[in-house]
């Protein structure tokens, strides 16, 4: 059986801050889902089941946050499943949540996802030393700088553009409400001069530690006959690989590869350069936008770069990358992945208010995890999917 | 001799919790000897409050004070009590009603044998003498005697210094077991020697060894003695300094390619100026002094340039 339709019908996100002091986790939950229903012009009533994500649970340091959070999120009575994949974990609880309806399985799905980064110290909980090995880690900076090394070397880019991405979506920041961080006078130069933290990561090519947490509202066909602006899921697709494997591809991994193949090919797309007007794609530390559009294919190996640097990524370029600022400027990790799907439905719903890509109809969401080895994504678009 | 190698594990960390409103007020009550609930949308009066209401889903907002005295609507033993639990020796954790309130909550009950519980008893909430702000403000419950039954009444003023959040120490002990391949490397490392294993599949040599080679899946049994050279594929230099680190930045932390290895393995590199270091730059191990041994990858102090010629990319770049 063919899958049946699926849309998002609302879309909330709290206000990222570095520390939301303001609020537990399950207000912060609340605070997205609220948003998301109201958006949905539906109440916690009509959801038939609710799916959570979050990332590596020492980040808050609670074992298995579902189970206290179960009330607060208006899960009793009805399915509650939590998914980890860790930083892709926001975009893979949305598919999670999506294939619920696409299965027929339910009828309307709430998906919410959140870090609350300020509980914790996410660089320690992610270098913990290990007995008998070397303790060289040094969070994720450390874990990703080398294979950044590695992009430049390979790709022969110049050393300015991983500058040119930190500085755009630092600025495309500035447009939406929601983001993080906020500074108007980042530029490629103030970037460039930011002290270099992981060598060669500076300190403004790296993402900010946020609290935050966004939140969806998914449907059947049925039930988007009352939004007057459904995104609806024209692909989605999650993919894995060892992580340490002899000659793995850190750089371009094959997971990633091969998922994109995928998505593209479900969603009818055979040029995704031309045919996606808007993408939010998984950039924590600048470099990986290029090296992310050489992955999903929106450019040959070796020349995402160029498009970078060709302002191609920008608000007005070919592809716009990264309209809501990304996760260089809002980074409530386990939610990181969702801001990303959920920002890609926001554009193609024409609700993506001062960031919206002028007449965006079908837009990608990207989110990946681990050591670059879990990959989800997905393509929404305006028009209902004729497949 | 065990046939793994396995060696102590803590992992802790005081966490900050934000207590958001309604948890906040609970909190701040205890640390005026205060119990604070809220009525619910059905009437009902629970302790601790609920962020959220169970029926109408809106965040709680009828706050109530509710009783120190209650009665035990169950309970359990407990004949050894351990590290973090509120009493140091033997005592009950009970369900106690609170007077006033519908639902009972959880806490402990100081008594000396399981004799002197039953269901339906009276107690008391003992205070701590210091409080915070946090549940360990009630010490614990106590048998009492003269209580009155009491009601909830409408929450007061609990003053203008309310209670936003909580520090929660939580410490994890565990031993980590290293695999029987892995085991092996560490105690030929003890040795001064650095092994291998070639996976019987692909032919790829993996330093440390894994139990099955995480590309096709096979075990892996063909052991190779490794030389102490190698290639430095790609690296970084951490200049951020972060809680728990142990060698003070800057440091270059590098990908090293064993000559004969098939995956590099991350290493030290010193003797050099951080910002000379390159890739494809040739490295040997440096060995701390032979008494320093011991079953762990850092009896090799770092790794230090050969003052070979770098490497051709050709030969490193499937490793990138």
């Amino acid at each position: 059986m063919a899958k049946q339709p699926a849309a998002i019908v609302g879309i909330g996100q709290t206000h990222h801050r570095a520390k939301r002091e303001d609020v537990s986790m399950a207000g912060l939950c609340r605070e997205a889902i609220d948003r998301a229903l109201a958006d949905a012009n539906v109440s916690l009533d009509d959801i038939d089941a609710i799916v959570v994500g979050k990332a590596p649970d020492l980040f808050e340091g609670v074992m298995m946050p579902e189970l206290f959070l179960a009330e607060s999120l208006g899960a009793a009575g009805k399915p509650l499943l939590r998914v980890h994949t860790a930083g892709s974990v926001g975009g893979s609880t949305a598919i999670v949540a999506a294939s619920l309806v696409q299965a027929g399985v339910h009828k309307r799905v709430l998906t919410v996802a959140y870090e609350k980064q300020s509980e914790s110290n996410a660089m320690w909980a992610l270098s913990v030393p290990v007995p008998f090995n070397m303790p060289v880690h040094a969070g994720a900076g450390g874990y990703f700088a080398p294979h950044v090394r590695s992009y430049i070397r390979r790709s022969g880019a110049p050393t300015h553009v991983g500058a040119i991405v930190a500085a755009k979506d630092r600025q495309n920041a500035l447009r939406n409400p929601y983001a993080h961080l906020r500074n108007p006078d980042t530029t490629v130069e103030s970037v460039l001069a930011s002290q270099v933290l992981w060598d060669p990561i500076r300190y403004d090519e790296t993402c900010p530690s946020s609290d935050g947490a966004c939140a969806m509202v998914i449907v059947d066909e049925d039930t988007a006959a009352a939004s007057p602006n459904p995104a609806w899921i024209h692909g989605t697709v999650m993919r894995s690989e060892a992580t340490t494997a002899a000659e793995r591809d850190q750089v371009n991994p094959q997971a990633g590869r091969d998922a994109a193949a995928y998505l593209w090919k479900q969603a009818g797309i055979t040029n995704p350069l031309e045919e996606i007007d808007a993408a939010e794609i998984y950039v924590p530390f600048s470099w990986f936008e290029p090296m992310w559009l050489e992955n999903l294919g929106f450019t040959a190996e070796g020349e995402g770069w160029r498009l970078t640097e060709s302002g191609g990524t920008a608000m007005d370029g070919t592809l716009p990358v990264n309209c809501s600022g990304g996760v260089l400027s809002s980074n409530p990790i386990g939610a990181s992945g969702m801001l990303r799907f959920g920002e890609a439905a926001l554009q193609v719903r024409g609700a993506a208010g001062e960031h919206q890509v002028d007449g965006a109809r079908r837009a990608l969401g990207h989110a990946y995890g681990g050591g670059s080895q879990f990959f989800a994504m997905w393509v929404v678009g305006a028009d209902k999917p004729s497949n | 001799m065990s046939r793994t190698l396995s060696a102590p594990v803590t992992v802790a960390f005081d966490y900050t919790r934000s207590t958001g409103p309604v948890l906040g007020r609970f909190l701040t009550g205890l640390r005026e000897k205060r119990v604070v609930g809220v009525r619910t949308s059905e009437g009902r009066v629970v302790v601790p409050p609920p962020e959220f209401d169970p029926v109408t889903h809106q965040q709680v907002d009828d706050f109530v004070e509710v009783a120190d005295t209650g009665t035990v609507t169950s309970w359990t033993w407990v004949p050894e009590p351990v590290k973090g639990q509120p009493l140091d020796r033997p005592f009950a954790f009970a369900l106690v009603t609170l007077d006033g309130a519908d639902v009972p909550m959880v806490h402990a009950l100081d008594v000396t044998s399981p004799d002197q519980v039953r269901t339906g008893m009276r107690v008391r909430i003992r205070w701590a003498e210091e409080r915070v702000g946090a549940i360990t403000d009630i010490a614990c419950f106590e048998p009492t005697e003269d209580a009155a039954p009491g009601t909830a009444i409408k929450l007061g003023d609990l003053g203008d210094n309310p209670v936003t959040g909580v520090i929660t120490p939580v410490e994890l002990d565990y031993l980590y077991a290293a695999s029987p391949e892995e085991s092996s490397f560490y105690r030929a490392i003890a040795e001064g020697r650095i092994i291998g294993q070639r996976c019987p599949t692909c032919g790829k040599v993996y330093v440390p060894p894994r139990s099955a080679c995480p590309a096709d899946g096979t075990p892996t049994t063909d052991e190779v003695e490794l030389s102490h050279t190698g290639t430095v594929t790609t690296f970084c230099i951490v200049n951020v300094p972060f809680l728990g680190q142990r060698i003070t930045p800057p440091y270059v932390s590098a990908y090293v390619l064993l000559d004969g290895a098939d995956i590099a393995f991350l290493h030290l590199i010193l003797d050099i100026p951080a910002e000379e270091v390159r890739m494809g730059m040739r490295v040997q191990a440096v060995w701390k002094p032979r008494e320093e041994w011991g079953t762990t990858i850092e009896n090799i102090s770092h790794f230090s340039p050969t003052g070979e010629p770098d490497a051709d990319y050709d030969t490193y770049k499937q490793h990138l």
